[in-house]
């Protein structure tokens, strides 16, 4: 893939919270249309990483490029509204606001698109039911229905989850990436954190392995073998 | 003792115009302004010196003192508290305790340590008989329903509108906020400049009813600060109940003995604070 071709591109990216260092040198590509998973155990920098090309972490201005535009030192806010979004790792909606009001906070960057209050509860019936609801009192599972709806209220052209599988049940799971297809239709990339590595493969076109702060492994995500994805998972 | 029941529900009215203000910065960004008392202080004098140049209206000096309230709450805001922000809460205080100082003496300086007051054309002494050979005035009343009527549009603001939504969500959580495409510096900005509205009306109205002098921004703060608590962090109503509270407590303290009148509202307000520190009616929303 040429740099021309990625939608997101890192190279030599790194991030500190505060002395320690989380990510050394990260060279990252992703191509429109395309749903790329990010593995790796805890503390590997998979969070840290999403996080730096959200803005919620600051890195070099020119080791984040999103659609050419380096946006490394740029605010979150200003990276949304260029069309980049994220689904954060634990939910995060806001406790006193409802469903309803939860997603309506995703579309303030006002973004033109397909996603709308409509289209959402046509991807997920329950949250129309559940729409004055306070957020936080739905079970885990519309929790992260409400987050990735509050997401794609953006219209983003680049979807980012960050461990949308985390505390749910694998019945749960399913329903909720049953849903990608859905994103990916319409042109969206996604770049999904998952610490199941099966259910990564599965959704995903591409596999990168992240170990220690660093890329460890990459490949497509029907050719990498178990014993590959075992090395690179725990540095052996 | 139905005299005493109205008079300080009345008072409760003009507390609340103190305390709305201290409820809507803490409620957004956990800031408390304890230079809340002066600013009151100080907007009743700006419309005490702009009266005379609007043909002494007191009406007009007070509503061009609300955008100019509006605009300075902004940058104050935006330029000096946001940087006080942050899990620490010790900056904020120290800054807004910096700025209570130098108001009190720049007013000090500027208007001397004379009581001041504002003329309301003859408002303040007119009543309402209420049968029973009761009568309450007419400006105390004009407070508590412009107080009652500022607690429901703040409560409205917050619920139905999509800046109320923004307020919220930063409260919430800030960075997840940002992450929406809100700037949280714009919004805290937004908030101040809303509460110093509310502040120079209850400075105007404080200025209407009674005096004010440079020195009395601390007490006016306490009292602000009595409100909140006793009512609830969180709720504009709780914090317009604990007013009510507050108002009635010191009548009634008053009527027991003039001299008791203050210090029966410290007691109620200890006695929230041991008894339900969260207040009588904690954060609701709606």
């Amino acid at each position: 893939m040429s740099a021309a071709d990625a939608l997101i591109e890192t190279r030599g990216l790194t991030a500190h919270y505060g002395d320690a260092q989380a990510l050394f040198g990260i060279d990252f590509r992703l191509r429109a249309g395309e749903v790329v998973a990010i593995i790796g155990a805890n503390g590997a920098g998979k969070s840290t990483f999403l996080k730096a090309l959200t803005g919620l972490v600051k890195c070099a201005r020119d080791a984040v490029r999103f659609k050419g535009h380096p946006i490394g030192a740029s605010a979150p806010g200003a990276i949304v509204r260029q069309g980049l979004a994220m689904v954060p790792e634990g939910r995060r909606l806001f406790p006193s606001l409802s469903v309803e009001e939860n997603l309506l906070m995703g579309a303030f960057a006002r973004r033109s698109g397909p996603w709308s209050l409509k289209r959402l509860f046509t991807l997920f019936p329950i949250l129309e039911q559940k729409r004055r609801s306070p957020a936080t009192a739905l079970s885990g599972g519309q929790q992260q229905m409400v987050a990735i709806g509050r997401a794609l209220m953006g219209n983003p052209d680049v979807l980012l989850c960050d461990e949308l599988s985390l505390g749910l049940a694998p019945i749960v799971i399913k329903e909720i990436y049953d849903a990608v297809p859905a994103l990916t239709r319409e042109g969206m990339s996604l770049v999904i954190v998952e610490q199941d590595v099966s259910v990564a493969q599965r959704v995903s076109q591409r596999v990168v392995c992240f170990q220690e702060g660093r890329v460890s492994l990459e490949g497509a995500s029907d050719e990498l073998t178990r014993e590959q994805i075992s090395r690179a998972y725990f540095g052996v | 003792m139905l005299d005493a029941l109205i008079q300080g529900l009345l008072l409760g009215g003009l507390y609340a115009l103190f305390a709305l203000g201290l409820s809507l910065m803490f409620g957004v960004m956990r800031l408390t302004n304890t230079a809340q008392g002066d600013f009151i202080v100080l907007a009743g004098f700006v419309v005490i010196a702009l009266a005379p140049l609007v043909a002494r209206s007191t009406i007009v000096a007070t509503l061009l003192t609300l955008p100019l309230a509006f605009g300075a709450g902004y940058a104050l805001q935006r330029w000096v508290l946001n940087g006080t922000l942050g899990r620490d809460p010790l900056p904020s205080l120290v800054v807004t305790f910096g700025l209570s100082i130098v108001i009190q003496n720049a007013l000090l300086e500027i208007f001397s340590a004379d009581p001041r007051s504002l003329d309301s054309g003859g408002f303040s002494t007119r009543s309402l008989g209420l049968g029973g050979g009761l009568a309450v005035g007419a400006l105390p009343l004009a407070i508590f329903a412009l107080a009652a009527l500022i607690t429901a549009a703040l409560q409205m603001l917050f619920d139905r509108t999509a800046l109320g939504r923004a307020f919220r969500a930063v409260s919430d959580d800030r960075e997840i906020a940002e992450l929406m495409g809100l700037d949280a510096r714009k919004v805290y900005a937004l908030a101040t400049a809303v509460a110093f509205v509310v502040i120079a009306l209850g400075g105007a109205l404080q200025a209407m009813r009674t005096t004010v002098a440079p020195s009395d921004g601390p007490l006016l703060l306490l009292f602000a600060f009595e409100a909140v608590i006793i009512g609830g962090m969180g709720s504009f109503w709780g914090t317009f109940t604990g007013a009510m509270v507050l108002g009635l407590a010191q009548q009634i303290g008053f009527r027991l003995d003039p001299g008791w009148g203050i210090w029966v509202g410290h007691l109620v307000f200890l006695a929230v604070l041991v008894l339900r520190p969260q207040g009588l009616w904690p954060r609701t929303r709606g």
